[in-house]
């Protein structure tokens, strides 16, 4: 009856671990789902520069989770905001752990995004037809910039307010649209306690749903279009073919013969 | 093997109407910005070509479909009492419904969308005028001294709005007190310009006015003018740039002396000022987002400043 079970000489003790995943399966396929998500075949000949992409989730997982718990302590007013973050700091227990590593983590969110990409365009992974794909993490690094940009005033100390007064004109001096995008950035003529709140509905309402989103479309396409082949690699996309041929994976469709020897 | 089908019903080209109605739409967003108006136009724009959209669209249904000549014998030929009978029904009823389900659904989307994102953008635009403040009675402003003024911009908003003007008193000209009113945002990026020069602390004084706004005053003398902490732009005394970054000099404030008391009003942007103090002739634009300039080829990037 259930469909998960792959060895059926199991022992009993097995089948009765078993037992909750058959029933969530049997209702939602969901473990079918990750197991299709964890197992999927991947080219023979990749190595540490293909755990970019993981790596990058990683840190935004990381900076969610330490995000939501600061939230729970930090208060996006001007009259409290920097003693919120000093209390944060220096008086909770664990809280200048947390906040260091949503600071430095916000870094290095940053620096993997860009190895990432780094990784990408100098093994060709962004071509046919994975461009969209390319396309998503455009947004999805204007997106985290956008992050670190809005968090960055959230302090609410000097260098904040200043960092953000001079990236707002920044923004400003566009032609055309810039003196709108800097006054709604600043939500009016001066920077103020609605700029304070705005920021911070941006960093933590807005920009993280929006990268979910696109992080989640990223990986849509990864699992469904598969991991590239290296660019040197025999058997990969636009390569000649070896003797073997008839057999040998394109490249553009998940691979399925090397499977066979199984 | 049958032949290809290749004749296909004339299909219509796409409708353009879309394109004016969006611009209507547009015209009332900027028009709630900028000029009532200018709403009213874009209202009857949008109206006007969204009638106009629907007749289109729906000229296959209303109207009895034109024929393109050419198709008509294929049809002669060979008339089935069938297809007859299915073109009667011009408007079946899952089209209908189609069209209720997904314009109904865009009419809730729009009754939701439309208030939140103007609710999100609008109140950025709307009422920013500068209120006035009154930094106190202009005896406090020794005659030919620059002061560090602070205030409260908006008292409303608490110590976020206090803003710092470099005040300096130029004594009485034809019957009317002259004052020199800089801004100390620089005209580069926006950081605070500080005077190139000692600053008297122990002469500083404290004033209390309107609703209970405090208002400082410190004695100084920019005898460097004035010079941006963040990237280097430098002013001379007028406010004028000398070097570094910045694209235009210092801006200033409009002020009226009201029953003794100087009051500052809104602020403007600057291009440059010949002579000095009292003498002084301001080229005056309308405020202007710092790192924008005034005048000069790169000034028609931006035509329209959203200050009110």
């Amino acid at each position: 009856m259930a469909t998960v079970q792959t060895k059926k000489s199991g022992s009993r003790l097995v089948q009765v671990a078993n037992y909750p995943l058959d029933w969530l399966e049997e209702r939602s396929g969901l473990v079918g789902g990750v197991k299709y998500f964890l197992f999927r075949k991947v080219p023979a000949d990749i190595g540490w520069f293909h755990t970019l992409g993981s790596a990058t989730l990683t840190a935004f997982i990381v900076q969610v989770t330490t995000g939501v718990i600061l939230a729970m302590y930090y208060k996006p007013d001007p009259n409290s905001a920097y003693e919120s973050i000093q209390h944060i700091t220096n008086d909770l227990t664990l809280g200048w752990l947390v906040r260091g590593m949503h600071r430095w983590g916000a870094s290095v969110f940053i620096i993997l995004m860009f190895f990432h990409m780094a990784r990408v365009f100098l093994f060709s992974a962004y071509k046919y037809p994975r461009e969209l794909n390319w396309i998503i993490g455009v947004l999805l690094l204007a997106t985290g910039m956008f992050e670190g940009f809005t968090g960055y005033l959230l302090p609410w100390d000097q260098t904040a307010y200043w960092a953000s007064v001079v990236g707002i004109n920044i923004n400003g001096t566009a032609p055309f649209l810039g003196p709108f995008i800097a006054q709604f950035l600043r939500g009016g003529a001066e920077i103020g306690p609605d700029t304070l709140a705005r920021f911070y509905s941006l960093h933590m309402l807005v920009l993280p749903g929006a990268l979910f989103g696109l992080i989640g479309l990223h990986l849509y396409l990864v699992i469904r279009l598969g991991v590239s082949p290296n660019p040197w690699t025999k058997d990969g996309a636009g390569a000649k073919r070896t003797e073997v041929a008839p057999t040998a994976r394109s490249g553009l469709t998940r691979p399925s013969s090397r499977g066979k020897a199984e | 093997l049958e032949p290809p089908k290749t004749d296909q019903p004339h299909i219509q080209g796409p409708s353009l109407w879309p394109i004016g109605f969006a611009i209507g739409v547009a015209c009332v967003l900027v028009g709630l910005i900028v000029s009532t108006p200018a709403v009213v136009v874009g209202a009857v724009i949008a109206i006007v070509c969204a009638m106009l959209w629907i007749r289109d669209a729906t000229r296959g249904y209303s109207a009895p479909a034109v024929v393109e000549p050419e198709t008509r014998p294929a049809r002669v030929v060979a008339p089935a009492a069938v297809e007859d009978a299915a073109e009667e029904e011009t408007f079946p009823r899952s089209v209908f419904l189609e069209g209720a389900t997904l314009g109904l659904g865009a009419v809730i989307g729009g009754v939701v969308a439309v208030p939140a994102l103007g609710f999100m953008v609008a109140p950025a635009f709307v009422g920013q005028h500068a209120k006035r403040v009154d930094v106190g009675p202009i005896t406090d402003f020794p005659e030919g001294q620059y002061t560090i003024t602070t205030f409260l911009r908006d008292p409303s908003a608490g110590e976020v709005s206090r803003r710092t003007a470099y005040v300096r008193n130029n004594g009485v000209v034809n019957g009317d007190p002259s004052f020199t009113i800089i801004s100390n945002r620089c005209a580069h990026l926006g950081c605070p310009v500080q005077p190139g020069g000692p600053i008297f602390e122990d002469k500083k004084k404290t004033a209390t006015t309107g609703a209970g706004e405090e208002v400082t005053i410190i004695p100084m003398l920019p005898a460097g003018g004035f010079v941006c902490p963040c990237h280097g732009g430098a002013y001379d005394q007028e406010g004028n740039r000398v070097a570094g970054p910045p694209v235009r000099a210092l801006d200033r404030y409009e002020f009226e002396v009201r029953d003794g008391h100087l009051v500052l009003l809104g602020t403007y942007s600057v291009a440059y000022v010949k002579d000095t103090g009292a003498n002084a002739r301001i080229k005056k634009y309308q405020l202007q987002n710092p790192g924008d300039t005034v005048r000069g080829i790169e000034s028609w990037l931006y035509p329209i400043q959203p200050h009110s």
